[in-house]
């Protein structure tokens, strides 16, 4: 499991504009369930993420991934691991634009220098798995939201990452694209992923998907549950 | 190993198909960088094929000339030296020369009157370079008039005109008989312009420069080598002097890459922040940026380089030939010898693009050095 | 000072480049200060962005300085004949007393640089930086020397004034006496050969024996370090003898021209890359006992050690086809 103690993250200190946007949270996320951070937008979500996550440094406290202490590695060795362990959804997306489908799918796994041939064949079975396969030499500005986010999730998971983050995944979704999402969700957990949620919608926080969630204001926990 | 190969392949990959994405930032980046270098480049090769020209011309100067001065002027010097000058040891031969300019004043035009050691045209005659023939509508045959030192005209009949082989020597030449060119320029019979000596050993030059010296402290005894170097270093003293004016459009140039650089735009670094976010180090964007910088030199030199070689020897540097050559009416039309001197072309380099990739080096790290945290909100 | 191209190339490429070092250097010195690994603060995460814009400087000087060196010894042999009685690059460099301090600061710095970036990349390996101090101190007595490689090869370029003729004078006020000289001091040719040939084989036997086995880092670097100046020396007493094929021609920058195929350039820079590669494989063995680099120290001595056989394999393959297989001798 990931083991966070008494993480704060705290922008331009010493300023008089400094602001802590994680305050003293201490939480653990299981492996091979699904965990969701519940709480409105400004409550610290999306930075704690990014230091579950290993995208950024605490500034003060622990964070232990397993057996791990990851709290102060070198960003070379946070990337690396971040790259194997973990598969990233965001709030927008954030596909490359001008790239195709295909190349945005396998955009991450470039540093790791893998032989394009393997590459390609992977990125285009993930994409025939969300049945996007015919799309693969498309721009992704001809996309429309539902596909925009397979190849978002697909691209979170070319590196096979055993830990799948996304933040406000169903924001820009209807709520029949939402539930496929949630479906898509479902099928990751059961091949053994383990899912980290952000979301203030109660489509993802009430799903019978989430094993346990953990509210956040404010920068601090207000809860931490586990459902039933 | 090769997965080192591999990675560097993807990232080149990926920085090629990012370049062509910006074509209309990278494409005015290209052509500003192409331009200096096309310049610059253009310079030296003008210079050096000038300087590599001028050099197989005076390979054949007389080893050493004598003039004789007067108060620090050139004056005319007595046939009489040139017996006590043959007998220094060591002299093969003395040979007075008779030459000089004449400024038509019609044309405005200066001429160099030559009396040719061997073959020299009968009285009344004088062969003329091609370039004189082309500006008076002189041809073989046609009769030619100059005005001599006592402002008297005199008529020649134009024998041939020299041939084109060395244009830069002769193009401005008349060739005269003895006879007339003292008519002509009033040098009365005992004197000549200048010695010219041949020497048996090239070791012994300075000892019979002094030795002539001495004999004759009114002379003023040249040496080949010391032309040599004073004409390689005027050379590199003009071209120098033209790349430190470079240097203020080469400034420019820097801070126009500077700022293409560092004003990376918000999609950019939307862009940088993503691959960040999706696993990409730091060193690999610093080596994309490397390859970026290196694809654009690269391109920028190459076709710098090879349009100034077009420029300069196959279309004769129309564009400021006539600021670096100077003034005159009368211009040989030659072209130049294709010699490139590899230094030039490696200064080339060192004076652009190390400067550029200097000035990209902070850029791009701090390119690099995005946060992704930014790109997640 | 001489207008020629490359000179001004030269003076300032190395002027900019010498001051970007200048300004790493000052961040290294706030890195000293202020590093503390185990501190989330943003002042310790810029320190780490900023030891990115070190490295990439570092690396940047390095490729450079490889490059002026070369550049610097051909421009002093193409105007070699501004000066009266200098026939090559030695002539050149001795018509004021900077020109071979500049090119022996050249070197070294180039040296420096590659030690650094071994040590910088063995520092990566690290996941605590656990040689970042090393390395930044190592910056800082690198600085001054950079600096004055740059100031003294200035004022040599600002002090060149080729012999031309003056107004009324002509040769006879050239300085001819000026001392210039035509040949660089040299050790006896034969036993020289034999020394080479001995340095080279022990150099290699320790490295191959610290590739094998693992022990004697400090011994390889040492003998690296001596195999360096034995080589060189021995290029001017005793090998370009042979690629001349002129028993008086000792001349160590014309076997860079085309006539001699420009072996020169494989020559120095397999010396360059074996000295450089011998040295930072045996310094690691120092920081052998730290934890972080328990595991990809070894990997990484094994690979800078095999680049410095190679290129000691391939310097004495070169010397060895020139005294060997040519007709020429000493003897």
């Amino acid at each position: 499991m990931i083991t966070a103690h008494d993480i704060t993250k705290t922008f331009n200190a010493g300023k008089p504009n400094e602001f802590s946007a994680v305050r003293g949270v201490s939480l653990t996320i299981d492996f091979h369930r699904a965990t969701v951070l519940k709480g409105p937008s400004g409550s610290g979500k999306t930075t704690l993420l990014s230091i579950v996550g290993c995208m950024a440094r605490p500034t003060a406290g622990r964070i232990f991934l397993g057996n791990r202490e990851i709290t102060s590695l070198p960003e070379r060795f946070l990337t690396e691991i971040r790259r194997r362990t973990f598969g990233f959804i965001f709030q927008q997306f954030n596909l490359i634009r001008g790239l195709t489908v295909l190349e945005n799918v396998m955009a991450p796994a470039y540093p790791t220098g893998e032989k394009f041939p393997v590459l390609r064949k992977r990125a285009q079975e993930y994409l025939d798995l969300f049945d996007l396969g015919s799309k693969a030499a498309s721009k992704i500005e001809w996309l429309s939201g539902g596909e925009a986010q397979r190849v978002a999730i697909a691209r979170a998971l070319i590196n096979n990452p055993s830990i799948i983050i996304a933040d406000e995944p169903t924001a820009h979704l209807d709520s029949k694209l939402s539930h496929e999402f949630m479906a898509i969700m479902r099928r990751l957990k059961a091949d053994g992923k383990t899912i980290v949620l952000a979301s203030h919608d109660p489509i993802v926080y009430d799903s019978d998907l989430a094993d346990s969630v953990i509210e956040m204001r404010d920068g601090q926990l207000t809860s931490t549950g586990s459902l039933p | 190993m090769s997965n080192v190969i591999e990675r560097q392949r993807h990232i080149i990959d990926f920085t090629l198909s990012s370049l062509l994405r910006r074509k209309g930032k990278n494409s005015a980046l290209l052509a500003v960088y192409t331009l200096i270098i096309f310049i610059l480049a253009s310079v030296l090769f003008f210079s050096h094929a000038l300087r590599s020209e001028a050099g197989l011309v005076l390979r054949d100067t007389p080893e050493i000339i004598v003039q004789r001065t007067m108060t620090g002027r050139y004056q005319p010097i007595p046939l009489a030296y040139a017996g006590k000058i043959g007998d220094i040891r060591g002299v093969i031969s003395v040979r007075p020369r008779l030459w000089g300019y004449y400024y038509d004043a019609n044309f405005l035009a200066n001429y160099t009157l030559v009396v040719p050691g061997e073959n020299p045209p009968e009285p009344g005659t004088i062969d003329i370079g091609s370039g004189i023939s082309k500006l008076r509508e002189a041809y073989p045959g046609d009769t030619i008039g100059f005005t001599g030192f006592d402002g008297k005209p005199r008529d020649y009949v134009i024998r041939k005109v020299v041939s084109d082989e060395s244009q830069l020597v002769s193009a401005d030449l008349i060739l005269i008989s003895e006879a007339d060119y003292r008519s002509l320029s009033g040098i009365p019979a005992n004197q000549a312009i200048d010695l010219v000596l041949k020497v048996r050993n090239p070791k012994e030059y300075t000892t019979i420069a002094e030795k002539i010296r001495r004999l004759l402290p009114d002379t003023r005894p040249i040496i080949r080598n010391e032309i040599l170097r004073t004409y390689d270093a005027v050379f590199s003293w003009r071209s120098g002097l033209v790349i430190v004016i470079f240097s203020a459009a080469a400034l420019a140039f820097v801070i126009f890459a500077w700022d293409k650089a560092t004003g990376l735009s918000a999609e950019e670094r939307k862009e940088i922040g993503i691959l960040k976010a999706i696993g990409w180090e730091t060193s690999d964007i610093l080596q994309m940026k490397f390859w970026e910088g290196l694809a654009v030199s690269l391109t920028a030199f190459l076709l710098g380089v090879i349009l100034a070689y077009c420029h300069v020897f196959f279309a004769s540097s129309f564009i400021f030939a006539p600021v670096l050559k100077g003034w005159s009416t009368l211009y040989p039309q030659f072209k130049l010898a294709p010699i490139i001197n590899f230094g030039h072309v490696a200064a080339i380099f060192f004076l652009t693009v190390v400067p550029y990739t200097i000035t990209t080096i902070i850029p791009s790290w701090r390119a690099a050095t995005i946060d992704p945290d930014a790109v997640m909100r | 000072m001489i207008l020629h191209p490359s000179i001004l190339a030269l003076f300032i490429s190395s002027l900019l480049i010498s001051l970007m070092v200048l300004y790493s250097t000052a961040y290294g010195i706030q890195i000293l200060r202020r590093w503390d690994i185990a501190s989330g603060s943003e002042l310790q995460l810029g320190l780490e962005r900023r030891t990115y814009l070190v490295s990439t400087i570092v690396a940047y000087f390095l490729a450079f300085q490889l490059v002026s060196l070369f550049m610097f010894i051909y421009t002093a042999d193409s105007i070699c004949h501004l000066f009266v009685g200098a026939m090559c690059a030695v002539g050149t460099l001795t018509v004021n007393q900077f020109g071979y301090p500049t090119l022996v600061l050249k070197i070294i710095t180039f040296l420096l640089a590659g030690l650094w970036l071994i040590l910088n990349h063995a520092d990566n390996q690290g996941f605590d930086y656990p040689l970042i101090r090393t390395k930044y101190r190592l910056l800082v007595v690198m600085a001054p020397i950079i600096l004055a490689e740059t100031t003294l090869q200035g004022i040599y370029f600002l002090g060149l004034r080729p012999d031309i003729i003056t107004s009324c004078c002509g040769s006879l006020f050239s300085p001819a006496s000026r001392g210039i000289a035509t040949e660089v001091i040299n050790a006896p040719p034969l036993p020289m050969l034999t020394v080479f040939y001995l340095s080279t084989s022990v150099t290699f036997a320790s490295g191959l024996w610290f590739y094998l086995r693992g022990r004697g880092g400090a011994l390889f670097a040492a003998l690296s370090v001596v195999q360096f100046v034995v080589a060189l020396t021995a290029v001017i007493s005793v090998i370009s003898l042979y690629v001349y094929q002129m028993p008086s021609h000792h001349c160590p920058f014309c076997i860079l021209q085309c006539e001699y195929y420009y072996v020169g350039y494989p020559i120095y820079i397999a010396i360059l890359t074996a000295a450089t590669t011998g040295m930072g494989a045996g310094w690691l063995s120092h920081y052998r006992g730290i934890a972080s680099l328990r595991e990809a120290l070894p990997g990484l001595q094994r690979n800078l050690t095999l680049t410095a056989l190679v290129s000691l394999a391939l310097m004495a393959a070169i010397s060895a086809a020139y005294t060997l297989l040519t007709s020429f001798t000493l003897r």
